[in-house]
This record gives C-alpha cells, structure tokens and sequence, in this order.
C-alpha cells in the first residue's frame, strides 16, 4: 500500500426530509414522554383547571371588570398561568434533569440537530400550552357564560404559542444555571410569585400601588395584558410596549442561558 | 520507562489524538501531551486507574469538549462533524434516560438520526433486547439500562463506536454475549474503542491495550506485550507467553533468588516467595538444584491486573 487510502466509502449524508423527520420524532416522543409523566401532566394541567373553577368560576357573582365579566378576564389570566407553567416546568425542570443524568451529553455526541432537541421541548410546551387553554375555553363556555367569537379563539392560540417562547427560554436558563436537584424547588419560587404579581390570579389592578409598577419587567404581566388585548379589553400601556417588554425579556433569558452554556462547555 | 510497542505505519487511521493536553479551566491537567490513533477493525481498551484521563480523552474524541493543545481527527474530520458524528456510535455511564419512553421507542429515535441505520431487528438481536423491548426505562435493571444504551451506540451502524464502561452491571452471560457482539463488529471492520474497569474483559477482548496514568502514555501494546513490558521484560527475546510467576517456599534469601537467571522480580510475603522470570524453566532448575526443601511450588501466566498494578504504580 503506497497511498493512505480511504478505508470506508463515505457515508450518505442525511436528506432534508430525514432531517425533517428526525425533528418530528424527537418532538412526538417529547410529548408523550411529558404526557406519561403523570407528576407533571395533572400538575401542569390540573392548577391552572382548579385555580379557574374557584376564581373564575365559583367565587365569580356575575361581576364586571371593566366591562368584560370577571369568567372571561380571568380566562386571560388563568390561560396565561398555565402555559408559563408548561414551558417552565417542561423546559425548565426537563432539561435540567436530562443534563444532570448526562442523557444531554449523549444527545450531543449523537449526531441529533440540537436544534431538534430543543424544538422537541419548545413545541411539546406549546402543545400543552393549547391543551390548557382548551379545557379553561371550554369551562369558561360552558360553565361561566363565557361569549368568545372564533377569532378571539384563534387570536388566543397564536398568543399561546408565541406566548411560550419567553418562558421557554427562560426554562433553558434556569435549567443551565441551577442544580438539578433544587430545580423544581426554584422553578416553582418563580413561577408562582411571578403569575400573582403579573395580574394573573388577581386582576392587576387590585395589587397594591408598589406590585403594579413592579409588573411592568415582568413576561407574565405582559403575556396577560395581551391576551386581554386579545379579547377586547383595554390593556394597560400599549400593545406595542407589551412586545417590547416580552421580546427584551426572551433577549435576556437567552443571553443568560448562552452564558451558563459556555460556562459549563469551558468545565468540561 | 520501557519502549512503548505501536506498530509502525497507520495507514488506516479511523480516529487519532496528536499531542493533546487538556487542562481543565479550575487548572487540573487532565491529559498531557497523549497521542492514540484508533485503525479500522480494531477494539482498543483503555485502561488507567480513576483520575488518569480515560473519560477526558474519551469526550475529546466525542467531540463533547476542545483540547487545549493538540489535534483530534474522526475520519479525518473534526469530531464535531456531523459527517463524522454519522459513522460514530457512542455509549456513555448515563445515570438515567428518560424514563417514560419505551426501550423500543428510544432505539426508534437514535436510529432515526442515521441515514442508513441498523435494521431494528438486528440491533433487538445484537443487544438481546428480546424481552424488554417493550419496558419502559424507568422499568429495567441495571443490567438491561445497559443493554439498551448498547443499543443506542450500535443504532446508526457506525464505523466507530466508543464503549464507556460497556458491561458494568451486567452479569456474566450477558457480559460475554456483548464480547461476542464486540468481536463481531471487530471482524466487520468496525473500530471499537472501550474503556473498562474489568481488567479480564480488556484481556479477552482487546487487540490491542492503552494503558494511561495522569494524563500520559504509559504503554500500549497487545494484551501479552502490555503484560511482559510491565513486569520487565525489556529485552528483545522475551514475550508473555515466556513470563511466568513463580511462588514457593523456599530457604532462600530473596538477594539471592534476584540473582538467578531470568529473574526481573522478587520479593517475600510472609513464607511465601514469590518471583518473576523470563526463563521459568532455568529458574527453576536452578532453585531447585539450590534448595531440595523447596514445596508449595505454584507457577502462573502473568494476569493483567499484575501488569496494571506494576504500570500504574
């Protein structure tokens, strides 16, 4: 043998629809793997569920806010609550775990698009997402009276699924800085402070002076006001600086996640 | 430090490691300055005491982390390639996949990410999933976690596959049916690079034994060469199979047995003597011609943890 010669014939790269495929599957198996998950499918759909038949529902005596009545602006705010609960504890506590087990270090030596990793988590949140917003519609029709047209419906699912971005990368975020172990502990310190003084349990302008401007840099406040937005009612600020607030908040989140990331590639 | 056996033209290089050092950024030194070429149809066990750079250097190939100095190459490529990724199949210690997914269904998603996988029912064969295909993971012993994360490695039926501790847990029919898969895919041209715990199994099953100590070469060589370098057969004639472990209890004082023909080691525990020999029969004769109360005569192959134990030192 004279010359290096090639020892194996080159290998097919993978097509465009493999690569399409590959995101299709891992987000498939994403969701059921939640969905069998049963701490965190009835935790994740049931909150928000019980939270809306007490405050929306049972404790409502046909009160108006601002015009709308008080089952169908809680609606707003209880579908909110319940998508930043998917994205946070399925993005959030999922990955954190996935990456303390070192299944993430596997996934990467494999070669799966990490990007197919990360839309895997992102879609399944957004379809949890729906999946809440769902059942509150339909117990918000059904149950409190609640009038909503089809394009305030479809306006909701659009809000629902972009909505789930912020939270999402915030999830990345926390999961890149925080051990494994206390994830849930801290995803649940930040969610549950972070849905009441957004407005999302109590209508914003029932919290004290000092809570309301506080509201203003938080993604959950925003999220709401543009879903109340949505359903005609006349947020708070403009909707223009409700995107501005979501958009710099989603900028922030990925920045620290991208931080984190290098921090822990340098360690190993 | 003896000659280090490595044959000498890689003309058929899969994967190599060229004067690589990795310091860690707390300032750990995890490998310094080590150079390993992995050629086809090759299994290479690395072996090293915990702490010597196994896993470091095992994740540098895997492209999971950068050197500090030096140069990776996966089919000459960088190791972050996914071309290269596409012919490489990894398993690693993993505390946990997810749980709530079939053992059937995670095989399904890796060989998805390959264009030309390993038929399902062969990789079912290959890792003896036969009985657990539909368990979900969360549900398997230790034994079989590691079966189906064998699975995963063999998934894209890649050219070379990288095994971290393969067969911890497994008992010892299964340990011996993933050997035979091991040497089967060996003999399909495929590169297997493993690293073990269980001296016996680089032993039986590897072609060829790198042996690392604080992030440094300490030799590498066939199993029988590993074995004769360590226990000082430095010499040109001597190979394993003329090594031999001599114990009895014998009169003689340990100073004078170091001077008999052959003898590279000797020393006494309790009555027992014990000596290593390039020439066992000289020895032998001569001991015995020495000493007519010599008994209790016991005389044995090195083992691999004799050379291990005499490497890592």
């Amino acid at each position: 043998m004279s010359t290096t010669t090639l020892t194996f014939p080159a290998t097919a790269s993978r097509s465009l629809p493999q690569t399409l495929r590959i995101f299709l599957t891992e987000t498939r198996y994403e969701f059921l793997r939640l969905l069998r998950t049963r701490s965190f499918a009835l935790s994740v759909i049931g909150f928000p569920v019980v939270f809306y038949i007490f405050f929306g529902l049972i404790m409502n005596r046909g009160e108006h806010i601002g015009g709308i009545t008080v089952a169908r602006y809680m609606l707003a705010g209880y579908t909110v609550f319940g998508m930043v609960g998917a994205a946070l504890f399925g993005i959030g506590v999922g990955l954190s775990a996935e990456l303390a087990a070192g299944w993430l270090e596997l996934k990467r030596a494999s070669p799966m698009p990490p990007l197919a990793y990360l839309c895997a988590k992102c879609i399944s949140a957004m379809v949890f997402g729906i999946i809440i917003v769902s059942l509150l519609t339909l117990l918000g029709i059904t149950a409190g009276s609640v009038h909503l047209s089809l394009i305030e419906f479809v306006r909701m699912m659009a809000l629902t699924i972009v909505g789930v971005i912020p939270f999402a990368a915030m999830g990345m975020a926390l999961a890149l800085l925080v051990p494994a172990s206390s994830a849930p502990g801290i995803a649940n310190m930040i969610y549950l402070p972070m849905s009441f003084c957004g407005g999302l349990w109590v209508p914003i302008m029932f919290l004290p002076k000092v809570l309301r401007h506080f509201a203003v840099v938080l993604p959950t406040y925003h999220l709401a006001q543009l879903q109340l937005t949505a359903f005609g009612y006349p947020s708070t600020g403009t909707a223009l600086s409700h995107w501005i607030g979501l958009t710099g908040f989603t900028l922030l989140a990925l920045g620290v996640a991208l931080f984190a990331f290098r921090r822990l590639e340098q360690n190993s | 430090m003896p000659a280090i056996l490595e044959p000498p033209i890689a003309t058929d290089a899969v994967a190599s490691l060229t004067s690589i050092t990795k310091r860690y950024a707390n300032g750990v030194l995890a490998l310094d300055d080590l150079s390993l070429t992995l050629r086809r149809g090759e299994i290479v066990a690395l072996l090293g005491p915990n702490g010597a750079g196994k896993s470091t250097a095992v994740k540098l190939l895997m492209g999971l982390s950068a050197p500090t100095a030096g140069n990776v190459r996966i089919f000459g490529a960088d190791p972050r390639n996914t071309d290269a990724r596409l012919r490489t199949g990894v398993m690693l210690q993993v505390g946990r996949a997810p749980e709530m997914l079939r053992v059937r269904e995670q095989v399904e998603i890796f060989r998805g990410y390959y264009p030309k996988p390993m038929p399902y029912a062969d990789l079912v064969k290959a890792a003896g999933l036969e009985e657990i295909e539909a368990r979900f993971f969360g549900q398997l012993s230790g034994g079989q976690k590691q079966r189906m994360l064998f699975a995963l490695a063999l998934a894209g039926d890649p050219d070379l596959i990288f095994l971290d501790e393969p067969t911890v847990g497994l008992d010892i029919e299964a340990r011996r049916a993933m050997w035979t898969t091991i040497r089967a895919l060996a003999a399909r041209g495929k590169t297997v690079l493993l690293t073990t715990h269980y001296l016996e199994e680089a032993d039986a099953l590897a072609h060829r034994i790198v042996v690392i100590n604080k992030g440094k070469l300490v030799c590498s060589g066939t199993p029988a060469e590993v074995k004769s370098i360590s226990l000082g057969a430095t010499g040109g004639t001597a190979t394993s199979s003329t090594i031999k472990i001599i114990r009895c209890v014998t009169a003689l004082p340990v100073q004078n047995i170091r001077t008999i023909p052959g003898v590279t080691q000797a020393g006494l525990t309790d009555t027992l003597t014990t000596l290593t020999t390039t020439r066992p029969e000289a020895t032998l004769r001569e001991m015995l011609a020495l000493d007519p109360t010599l008994h209790a005569l016991e005389v044995q192959s090195p083992a691999l943890e004799d050379a291990f134990l005499a490497l890592t030192k």
